[in-house]
């Protein structure tokens, strides 16, 4: 989306370790929440409230309102660039419920989420990417960033190996937008794809800008059992519900006006409680969605590719049988600190780092607090991909290129050639199970003190195993071990600031759920924190929450 | 279940020709391919290059010939095609390394079919209005996720490297059919050339070949048809 703004006026390439058509944006299935008010009456004020709540009052309002204001003009914006959103009758884009999104500050649900079937993500990344075509966008695919370069206080490029060739390379640049997603492949359980490892969000943070919120990071409720894959809340907008292994609609008791409609880290917390006393189907760690009562046709004509995936990877009928879910490591709250123009911001003071701009799951401004809402993260993208863009376009009239540092791909090099040559006799993959594992276990839906402090262990002594690795592969062409042995040491920094975080946080606030300390605290934790890379260690601080409009009050649903 | 897994391999870097290894080993039966070849990667020989990204069938990186069929290795279970499983890159392209092959070409004649709405005339303030039924027109095409299965199962296209290929003419019925695109027009001459739809001998590999289940071979002749009706 940024570089939309910018095709055509500055000289702009996107840079990725993908093709832009693999990306996983594309995976969204429910929708893009705006208050079009096209099949009921809404308002961009309720959405505001409801990302607020949602968020459990740690959203920064004056963000949450540029979200949900702009959120409207960007959907009509997506729709004039081509999306083929589902219609109404009389032909507007049509809207469904979604898990949160309520009418009048919370007095029942509405229906807020446009979408394309159940695959707007896949509509949004191909519409984009099409006009990227269309206006001559420069994509160097396959080309992994493996440095973002820094140099002071100044962003002046980033370093990238040539997947083909093993070559690195320098882009010079005057701005720098990262996009780069979420890292929930630090847990076992995830909807995260493999690539999705936070990779240039560890590497600012080496660099010194300081990480944001990383405590925070969703469960999902309804991932296919084991397998990771999500299944659309939009399945429970359309009517479908929870049930454990009594059979009993367990959410009426926990939220009782929205139900299964409440927020993901209400009842990912709700079906971990439900399994621990014992009602998970068959004694088990998981329980049902149950989508049997509902219309064949609504299944397969606005959920198809979610009763594709239950047909293809559990060989169940969606439409005749209930569908086994449990709580999936879905998508990071925290991330690099920016203003609402999509400005990295380095510091309490808000101080913006030039050159550098970060938007989307990479990135944290606010909006999604404590617990993001569903269909925020499409809202989020577009939003502040745009006003990024457009602010890199104001900056970049008094920007010019800063002077790389004397040996740009130093660092890099270095790292890489750390690996390459070296004599290690550890194996990454083992290093990689016991990081996921440990973090599912200990730092996942409920998190306590002593299971947090045994998590900094491992993951400190995963650490240093990661300096040892064995690499077998010691050629240059596509040397996907290579890359996925950095991926890990980007996890392993990640996971070691989330979990650090999750220690210091002493009470209970949205996706954050600590059983030492069940209540939210306002008086002490009203505030963001922030992680600073620093030798021996990291270093915490925090900054307030900007409160505009909505007070803080206790969060029923 | 215990498989053998035989895997096409070619490191321009060392090797002459491509040559197959086999691996046997463990893997559930409800498990992906994808996750045998991962098994392989991370277990036995760190050397194999293959893409992947999302895992269950939407990025459209991994799709290769199982079996002699072309199919996304992240959406065949183990236990459908075990407990021999030969597994060999899409054709038609340049291999870069092991299943990994050159995209770029694909990647051109996805371009060249203009892949994008064309409409210049100033947008409403709010959306262009477009029915139900308008909208259900070209449901079937945007499905496509351009990985490739359908073109490089077409013999058309492996004789003749020329050929637009399915997947560009599915993205182009998208537009095509779509009521708000003005572009079908210029679109239409560029399917009509000699490299065009006229190519396809309704040969319907494509259609079976499709991960994401669109009626290929339906939406080629749909825009042969349109061509006809265009022109007389």
């Amino acid at each position: 989306m940024a570089a939309l703004q910018l095709a055509g006026k500055v000289d702009v390439a996107v840079v990725s370790k993908l093709y832009p058509m693999r990306s996983h944006t594309g995976t969204a299935q429910g929708g893009i929440g705006a208050a079009l008010g096209n099949t009921e009456p809404d308002s961009w004020e309720w959405h505001m409230f409801d990302t607020i709540k949602g968020g459990d009052y740690l959203v920064d309002q004056d963000a949450a309102e540029v979200l949900c204001a702009d959120a409207v003009e960007v959907v009509y914006f997506l729709e004039h660039m081509g999306l083929p959103f589902n219609r109404t009758p009389e032909g507007k884009i049509d809207q469904r419920r979604f898990g949160g999104h309520t009418r009048e500050f919370g007095q029942g649900p509405v229906r807020r989420s446009c979408y394309a079937a159940d695959r707007t993500g896949h509509m949004i990344l191909q519409t984009e990417f099409q006009q990227c075509i269309r206006r001559g966008v420069k994509f160097y695919n396959e080309f992994h960033v493996v440095d973002i370069l820094i140099e002071n206080g100044r962003c002046c490029g980033v370093v990238a190996i040539e997947l083909a060739t093993g070559e690195l390379h320098t882009f010079h640049a005057k701005a720098v937008m990262l996009a780069t997603g979420g890292f929930g492949r630090m847990y076992q359980v995830t909807s995260n794809a493999h690539t999705l490892t936070g990779d240039c969000v560890a590497q600012v943070f080496r660099r010194g800008v300081p990480l944001e919120d990383m405590e925070f990071f969703q469960f999902h409720p309804t991932g296919i059992y084991k397998k990771g894959i999500l299944i659309t809340e939009g399945a429970r907008g359309e009517g479908g519900v929870l049930v454990n292994g009594l059979g009993e609609r367990f959410m009426e008791k926990y939220a009782p006006t929205m139900k299964d409609l409440a927020p993901r880290d209400m009842i990912s917390q709700v079906i971990y409680k439900e399994i621990r006393e014992g009602r998970g189907v068959e004694g088990k760690d998981y329980v049902y969605l149950d989508l049997t009562h509902l219309d064949p046709q609504v299944i397969e004509r606005k959920l198809p590719d979610i009763a594709d995936f239950v047909r293809t990877y559990l060989g169940i009928d969606p439409t005749q049988k209930p569908i086994p879910v449990q709580p999936t490591a879905h998508y990071a709250m925290g991330g690099i600190p920016t203003d609402i123009q999509a400005r990295v911001v380095i510091d309490e003071h808000n101080t913006p780092l030039p050159g550098l701009y970060a938007a989307g799951e990479c990135a944290c401004v606010s909006v999604h607090g404590a617990n993001r809402l569903g269909t925020n993260s499409l809202v989020d993208i577009i939003v502040f991909g745009r006003r990024g863009g457009r602010q890199m376009l104001k900056d970049l009239q008094e920007l010019d290129f800063a002077p790389l540092p004397n040996e740009p791909e130093a660092r890099a090099r270095e790292e890489i050639e750390h690996f390459r040559s070296g004599s290690g006799t550890e194996s990454a993959h083992a290093i990689r199970e016991r990081m996921q594992s440990v973090m599912m276990e200990k730092c996942g839906v409920l998190r306590s003190a002593e299971g947090l402090q045994e998590a900094l262990h491992t993951i400190q002594e995963l650490k240093s195993c990661h300096r040892n690795i064995k690499l077998t592969d010691r050629g240059k062409r596509f040397n996907m071990e290579l890359l996925e042995v950095l991926e890990l040491g980007y996890l392993l920094d990640l996971a070691e600031v989330t979990v650090t975080t999750a220690i210091a946080r002493q009470e209970s606030r949205g996706a954050h759920f600590r059983e030492d300390f069940p209540v939210r605290d306002d008086a002490n934790w009203l505030k963001h924190s922030l992680a600073y890379f620093a030798d021996g260690g990291i270093k915490l601080a925090s900054k307030p929450v900007r409160i505009t409009r909505f007070e803080p009050k206790e969060r029923k649903y | 279940m215990k498989i053998t897994l035989r895997i096409k391999r070619y490191n321009p870097e060392v090797d002459k020709r491509p040559h197959w290894e086999q691996y046997e080993f463990d893997m559930d039966p409800t498990d992906r391919v994808l996750d045998a070849l991962q098994y392989v990667q991370w277990k036995i020989d760190g050397t194999l290059a293959f893409r992947r990204s999302c895992a269950h069938g939407i990025c459209g990186s991994d799709a290769m010939r199982i079996n002699g069929v072309n199919r996304l290795a992240c959406k065949v279970l183990v236990q459908d095609v075990a407990p021999r499983i030969s597994v060999e890159p899409i054709r038609g392209f340049k291999v870069l390394k092991d299943l990994i092959v050159d995209i770029e070409p694909f990647l051109e004649k996805y371009r060249q079919v203009l892949p994008y709405l064309i409409n210049d005339e100033p947008p409403p303030e709010k959306e262009r209005l477009q029915s139900p039924e308008e909208r259900e027109r070209f449901d079937d095409t945007t499905k496509c996720i351009l990985c490739g299965a359908c073109t490089t199962a077409c013999p058309v296209f492996w004789y003749n490297s020329e050929y637009l290929g399915p997947a560009a003419i599915v993205a182009a019925h998208r537009f095509v059919f779509d009521s708000r695109d003005r572009g079908a027009e210029e679109r239409l001459a560029i399917l009509a050339q000699k490299s065009g739809v006229w190519r396809c001998r309704t040969i319907f590999n494509c259609t079976e070949a499709c991960p994401r289940g669109i009626d290929v071979t339906k939406a080629i002749e749909e825009i042969k048809r349109q061509i006809i009706l265009e022109r007389f």
